[in-house]
């Protein structure tokens, strides 16, 4: 076991622990945020660079701190460390740079996103942003694609965080999905267009923080905040069966995967339960879906209504 | 005249050939080491000859051998970094196109000190006709039973190939070289673990720089303590330096490690003076990656000794005066150089060579491009000095891989060094972002 303290909480965790699961649980604002880490995922994570900290003492057999912030998600802890996440102006500051360098070329298209509302980029860009870009330049532009007939890929949007290609690789068979080319040109790809024929494919929207993945069968049906989140299930042959619906009035609306309160999936569900169950009586209800996330989904639902705030009128 | 251990027989005819290789006392460390060292022996000269990586980082080869982990039954590799696409370099491909024996009987005599029964030479796609040379040297090898099973009779088996790449200057960096060479998208691993550990197919894999390995060869002919004479302090050996830019005599030079930097410019037997009688601004010292130093920082450092060409030298300092050695890629700029346009060629550079894995690299490289070339295309904006430096402070130390920093340091340095250049194309009417 490993003692770690983030930002003066200290917490006990199992040697090989990384930072960011121990900020973890710890939780609230101790968790750095996060956008290509997802805990289903294996080798995921490393890349955006949203989730660093500043470790202050590498351990106590060794107490120097670490020269550069270092990313959470891909970094273990040792017995005795201290990191700082919020407490650190440095990483504040170098967060808010990531930020910048993940919206300098996004289309901040948000009004006709049918991400919006539980996009991780929104929220991370609201929480950690400045309050304007400084990159005037014109900002690269792909063609939108379709990725299969129920994904569409707006490659405008992503951030490359490689989750879907991870998500490709580690749970569907014959992978046809990748990264062509290369820097800030690099594009998600089903190779050479090849329709993602899979029956877990769906899972990749899910795992898409942004807009970039989206399911097809919901293109512009409803704002996800004007939809009621109901956990319920099915017997499936292929997956749990275990859901997410996405309901507005009777209609479902969507279906997705169960995601924990950091957004990211409790399982795969399959194309089965995703794409062809859209009636209510093709699912046993278990009750409404608490979101934990800090973000617009979490709101008008009736777990969370707030209560009315009048103001008394002076006489 | 300096001592040569490496390129001392370059002119001679035929030398490219295993028989005129010979000759010249070729393949001696191959006897030497397979019939009477073992290999800890071999790792053991290597490491008293203080002898560090010449593909730019500088780390001590011996060390870096010595963490080669060794599980039983689990296949060990050797791989010869020959990617060579530093801008500013070009040692390798000399000493593989002039003679490849010597990087082949390196590949052995080490690959025998690592126990490797497979190794790799990976080279980049442009140098395919070096890739050519160094298959006819290696089927010589074959040949004569340098290679091959039962080498020598000595019972130890190796196979050698030579694998090109594509092209892609990231492929240099070590992890992303191991995912080429497996045939994969040549993306950088985030490390840990590092090779020595689980590289090349999840294996222990030592990755050297051409250079290295042919520096193996004299340290086992003439012993660790020997080697570690030649040199200065920490900088021990020989070191192939690729000149370039205005100087006279542009080309391969191998040093001894710790010539003045001021004897190295201008004495005939290296670059010979700066061109058509001009003075010199500017050097880049090793590699396009290392930042830039003014004339006065270069001949000297900030203490005012003189500059030499070693590890320590050159990084006497740290960035706000120093440099580093780097690669080895020595490039010279005469008084009419316009630092602005040159480091928004090296933008350019970094720019297209980024991986684009980290956010950081991926879009501040293509993002310091446009801030440079609105710059020297004279009309850039009254903040564009400070953005610049800005977002290269934000890619440095921020990213898997070494060439997000490779691409900030070389803006730090200009801005840091030449600020004036910048000012002076930035029009008087330039309104602030
Ligand atoms: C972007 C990048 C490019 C590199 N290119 C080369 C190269 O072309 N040749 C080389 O030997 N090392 C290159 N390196 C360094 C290698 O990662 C590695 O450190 C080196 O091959 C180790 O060999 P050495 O210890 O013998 O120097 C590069 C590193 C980076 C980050
Ligand atoms: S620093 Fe640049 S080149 Fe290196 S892994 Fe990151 S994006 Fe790729």
């Amino acid at each position: 076991m490993a003692k770690v303290t983030i930002d003066g909480h200290t917490v006990e965790v199992p040697d090989g622990t990384t930072i960011l699961q121990a900020a973890r649980a710890i939780g609230g604002e101790v968790a750095p945020p996060t956008m290509c880490y997802h805990s289903k995922l294996k080798t995921s994570g490393g890349y955006c660079r949203t989730c660093i900290v500043k470790v202050s003492k590498g351990s106590d057999k060794d107490p120097r701190p670490m020269p550069k912030l270092v990313a959470s998600c891909r970094t273990t802890v040792m017995d005795g460390m201290e990191v700082q996440n919020l407490t650190s102006p440095e990483v504040v500051d170098a967060r808010k740079g990531v930020v910048e360098f993940l919206l300098m070329n996004h289309p901040l298209d948000c009004p006709i996103c049918d991400q919006a509302g539980e996009c991780h980029l929104q929220d991370l860009g609201y929480q950690n942003g400045g309050e304007k870009t400084r990159f005037d330049f014109e900002r690269r532009t792909f063609e939108r694609k379709d990725i299969g007939d129920k994904i569409q890929l707006h490659m405008n949007r992503c951030i490359l965080c490689y989750r879907c290609v991870k998500t490709a690789d580690q749970i569907t068979d014959g992978r046809c999905h990748g990264v062509m080319n290369r820097g800030d040109v690099s594009e998600i790809s089903t190779y050479i267009e090849k329709a993602i024929d899979n029956d877990f494919s769906g899972n990749m929207i899910d795992v898409c923080p942004v807009g970039a993945l989206t399911d097809k069968t919901f293109r512009f049906k409803s704002r996800v905040w004007f939809t009621k989140p109901m956990d319920a299930h099915r017997d499936c042959k292929k997956c749990s069966g275990k859901v997410t619906l996405w309901e507005k009035g009777d209609e479902v609306l969507r279906v997705t995967g169960r995601k924990d309160q950091w957004g990211e999936n409790e399982e795969w569900i399959c194309n089965d339960c995703r794409f062809e169950h859209k009636k209510t009586s093709d699912w046993t209800i278990e009750g409404p879906r608490n979101i934990d996330r800090h973000s617009v989904i979490s709101q008008n639902h009736y777990m969370k209504l707030a209560t009315p705030h009048f103001k008394k009128l002076d006489k | 005249m300096g001592k040569k251990l490496l390129i001392q027989n370059d002119k001679v005819g035929g030398i490219h050939t295993l028989e005129v290789y010979k000759q010249h006392g070729g393949y001696a460390s191959v006897e030497k080491a397979l019939k009477t060292m073992t290999p800890e022996a071999i790792v053991e000269e290597v490491k008293k000859s203080g002898l560090r990586g010449r593909g730019g980082a500088g780390f001590p080869t011996g060390m870096k051998w010595s963490f080669l982990a060794k599980p039983e039954g689990v296949a060990r590799y050797l791989v010869c970094n020959a990617d060579e696409s530093e801008p500013g370099t070009f040692k390798d491909r000399y000493l593989m196109e002039k003679i490849p024996h010597a990087l082949i009987e390196g590949m052995i005599t080490s690959s025998f000190a690592l126990g490797a029964k497979t190794s790799y030479i990976y080279i980049r796609g442009e140098y395919f006709y070096v890739a050519r040379i160094l298959e006819t040297a290696i089927e010589e090898a074959y040949a004569a039973g340098y290679l091959g099973k039962n080498i020598l009779g000595t019972g130890y088996s190796l196979d050698l190939s030579v694998q090109v790449g594509a092209g892609a200057y990231i492929c240099g960096e070590e992890t992303a070289l191991l995912e080429s060479l497996e045939g994969k998208r040549g993306n950088p691993r985030i490390k840990p673990p590092f090779p020595a550990i689980a590289g090349l197919y999840g294996c222990p894999t030592v990755v050297n720089n051409v250079e290295t390995i042919a520096a193996v060869v004299p340290i086992v002919m003439m012993g660790g303590d020997e080697y570690a004479k030649i040199g200065i302090g920490k900088s021990t050996g020989t070191k192939l330096i690729s000149a370039s830019g205005h100087i006279n005599n542009p080309g391969v030079y191998e040093i001894e490690l710790g010539l003045p930097v001021e004897e190295f410019i201008y004495s005939n037997e290296y670059c010979g003076g700066i061109w058509k009688n001009k003075k010199m601004k500017a050097v880049v010292a090793g590699g396009s990656s290392v930042p830039i130093l003014p004339t006065e920082l270069i001949l000297k450092t900030a203490k005012g000794e003189p500059r030499l060409m070693s590890y320590e030298s050159l990084s006497d300092g740290g960035f706000a005066t120093g440099s580093m050695l780097g690669s080895g890629g020595f490039i010279v700029y005469d008084e009419d150089t316009s630092i602005p346009m040159n480091l928004y060629t090296f933008n350019r550079f970094y720019h297209h060579e980024s991986c684009g894995q980290c956010s950081p690299c991926r879009e501040g490289t293509g993002w310091m491009e446009k801030v440079a070339h609105r710059i020297v295309e004279g009309h850039g904006k009254a903040t564009d000095i400070d953005l610049l430096w800005d977002i290269q402070k934000r890619i440095e130390g921020n990213t898997i891989c070494p060439l997000g920093d490779a691409a900030a340091w070389p803006v730090a340095s200009a801005i840091r060094h030449f600020r004036h250049e910048f000012e002076a194309l930035i029009p008087k009417t330039a309104v602030a972002h």
